[in-house]
C-alpha cells in the first residue's frame, strides 16, 4: 500500500521548511523511528523520522526545495501485514567488510543517480557511511581519485567538504518574523532527541576533577607568542584530549544501532554550541584525533561563526561519533550531560574554577576542571568509563602531548 | 585595513559596532549598552570574544595581548582601549 510522507509541523507557527538531505534512497528499507530526511528551518537542521516500517518508493521534493507544512515529500510503500507473499527484505545492512558490492535490497524505481551509484565499487560500509555523511555517491569516485572507494576515502572526502568554504546565504534570507518559529522548532527537536535518549539509553555517569594548571600555563605561554588570530582556548585542549582518549579506549566512539555497537574509525567530536537566544546545536570536528590544535581551533572557530550566522552543514551533524559539551568560562563547576543518540558517550566540561587542591601533601589554590562522562551501559561500564576519564585527565596534565 | 591617523572616538565606536555585527549577526547594534559586558549582554562565549579581539586587531592593526582582554569586555572599554593603542 502506498502512503504519503509529508512535512510535519514542528511547532504551531512553523509554516515551511527546506529539505536539505535525503538519508534514504528509492528502494531502501526504512524502519519506524528511523531518520529519513533532514530539513532546515531558520536556525537549525532537523531530522525527520518515519512513523512506519516502509520502503521509500519515490522522492517528490528534491534537496534545496522549500515547501509548506503538510506537503508530500515522498511516497512510501508500507509493508503488507505478516504472512503476505513476496521476498523478505533484509532488516539490516550487509556486514561491513563483505567483498562484493551488494545489489540493491529491493528493486525500487532507480533514478539515474542511483544507477551511477550502483556502478561504484564501494564496500557496503563505505556506502553506508557516505549516505550518513550526506555525500553524493555519483561524484565520489571522481573526487576520491581511486576506482575502489573505502570507508577511509569517504571520511576524508567528508572532512574536505566540511573544510571547504560555506556558500554564504544571500543577506536577508532569514526573515526576522520567523526566528521565533525556528526557536520553537529547535526546542522541539532538542526535546525529541533528549526524550529518545532518556527512554532508550541506559546512561551511567562518572565525574572526575582535573588540575587544569598545566593546561592553563601552557595556553598562556602559547598565546603570548602568537598573534590574536592564532590563539587557542580551553575548549580546544579539552576536545583534543577527549578525541585522543576516544581513539585509544574502545567503546565510547561510534553508534549504537540495530541492537549493537558499531565502533567508528575516525573520531568526529560533536561540539555543543549555544545558539544565542536559545537552543544549541552540536556539529562535528571531523577526525579530531589526527588533527593538531591549530587546525582544530581554525575549524571550531569556523563552526561557531557559521552557527552564529545560521549556515550549518548537515554532514557535520550526521558525522559526530561522540560529543563534548562545555559550560565555557562563566558557568558552574559541573554539568551532567545526556547522550546524543545514536552516539554512546558524551563528556561534559564544567567551567574552570579556582578550588583548593591537594598536591604533594600541601593544599594549593588551583584552576580545577570537573569532567563528567555519560555513557551507554549497553556498551561499556563504569570501569571502562573510569579509564576513559583518567586518560583524558592524563592528557590534559601534559598539554604539550596534545 | 590599518588607519594612518588617529581616529575620532565616534569613528572607533561605529567601526567596533560593525565588527560586532560581523561576529554576531543576530545582535541589533542599536540596543547595545556600552557599559555592560558583552558576555552578560549578548551571551558572548570565549570563542565570540576571541573573534572580536581578532577582528579589532586586524581592523586597527594593533596586537591585543591576552591579559588585556578584560579591558575590552564592554564596548566603552573597548573604545578607550583602541583609542589609547592607536594614538600611542
Amino acid at each position: 500500500m502506498q502512503i504519503d510522507f509529508r512535512l510535519p509541523s514542528l511547532g504551531a507557527d512553523m509554516e515551511s521548511a527546506t529539505v536539505t538531505q535525503w538519508l534514504k534512497k528509492p528502494g531502501e528499507q526504512i524502519r519506524r523511528g528511523e531518520t529519513v530526511a533532514v530539513i532546515e528551518t531558520d536556525k537549525g537542521l532537523i531530522d525527520i523520522e518515519s512513523f512506519e516500517d516502509a520502503v521509500l518508493e519515490t522522492v517528490v521534493v528534491q534537496p534545496g526545495t522549500k515547501v509548506p507544512v503538510g506537503a508530500v515529500l515522498a511516497h512510501f510503500v508500507v509493508e503488507a501485514p505478516s504472512g503476505a507473499s513476496g521476498p523478505a527484505v533484509p532488516a539490516t545492512a550487509m556486514p561491513a567488510g563483505a567483498g562484493a558490492v551488494p545489489s540493491p535490497a529491493t528493486p525500487g524505481p532507480a533514478t539515474p543517480a542511483t544507477h551511477a551509484a550502483s556502478r561504484l565499487r564501494m564496500s557496503p560500509l563505505a556506502r553506508r557511511r557516505a549516505q550518513e555523511l550526506g555525500l553524493a555517491l555519483e561524484t565520489l569516485a571522481e573526487r576520491a581519485g581511486t576506482e575502489v572507494i573505502h570507508v577511509d576515502d569517504v571520511e576524508r572526502l567528508a572532512a574536505e567538504s566540511a573544510l571547504s568554504a560555506a556558500a554564504p546565504l544571500p543577506p536577508g534570507t532569514a526573515a526576522a518574523a520567523s526566528v521565533s518559529d525556528a526557536r520553537v522548532a529547535m526546542r522541539i527537536a532538542i526535546g525529541n532527541a533528549m526524550a529518545r535518549a532518556k527512554r532508550e539509553i541506559p546512561h551511567y555517569y562518572l565525574g572526575h576533577s582535573v588540575d587544569f594548571e598545566p593546561a592553563r600555563a601552557w595556553l598562556e605561554r602559547h598565546n603570548a607568542q602568537v598573534p590574536v588570530g592564532e590563539r587557542l582556548i580551553d575548549g580546544i585542549l579539552i576536545a583534543k584530549a577527549v578525541a585522543l582518549a576516544a581513539a585509544r579506549i574502545e567503546g565510547f566512539n561510534g553508534f549504537f544501532r540495530d541492537g549493537r555497537f558499531e565502533s567508528a574509525s575516525a573520531v568526529n567530536i560533536g561540539t555543543a554550541i549555544a545558539v544565542r537566544g536559545g537552543g544549541l546545536v552540536a556539529p562535528a570536528l571531523l577526525d579530531a584525533a589526527r588533527k593538531d590544535l591549530q587546525t582544530l581551533m581554525r575549524e571550531f572557530s569556523d563552526l561557531v561563526a557559521r552557527v552564529r550566522a545560521g549556515h550549518m552543514r548537515s554532514a557535520e551533524f550526521a558525522a559526530a561519533t561522540i560529543t563534548v559539551t562545555s559550560l565555557g568560562s562563566d558557568g558552574v563547576e559541573e554539568l551532567f550531560p545526556i547522550i546524543n543518540p545514536p552516539q554512546v558517550a558524551i563528556v561534559g566540561a564544567g567551567s574552570v574554577t579556582e578550588r583548593p587542591w591537594a598536591h604533594e601533601g600541601r593544599v594549593l589554590a588551583r584552576p580545577v576542571l570537573t569532567l563528567a562522562l555519560a555513557a551507554d551501559h549497553r556498551v561499556t561500564d563504569g570501569r571502562a568509563g573510569s579509564r576513559f576519564l583518567r586518560t583524558i585527565s592524563g592528557l590534559l596534565a601534559r598539554p604539550e602531548s596534545l | 585595513m590599518t588607519l594612518n591617523r588617529a581616529p575620532e572616538p565616534q569613528d572607533i565606536r561605529s567601526r567596533l559596532l560593525s565588527l560586532l555585527s560581523g561576529i554576531a549577526p543576530d545582535i541589533d547594534p542599536t540596543t547595545i549598552d556600552d557599559q555592560i559586558q558583552l558576555r552578560d549582554q549578548f551571551d558572548f562565549d570565549s570563542m565570540d570574544t576571541l573573534h572580536f579581539m581578532t577582528a579589532i586587531s586586524e581592523a586597527f592593526g594593533i596586537d591585543i595581548p591576552e591579559p588585556d582582554y578584560p579591558k575590552l569586555a564592554a564596548l566603552a572599554g573597548a573604545c578607550r582601549y583602541v583609542a589609547g593603542r592607536v594614538a600611542a
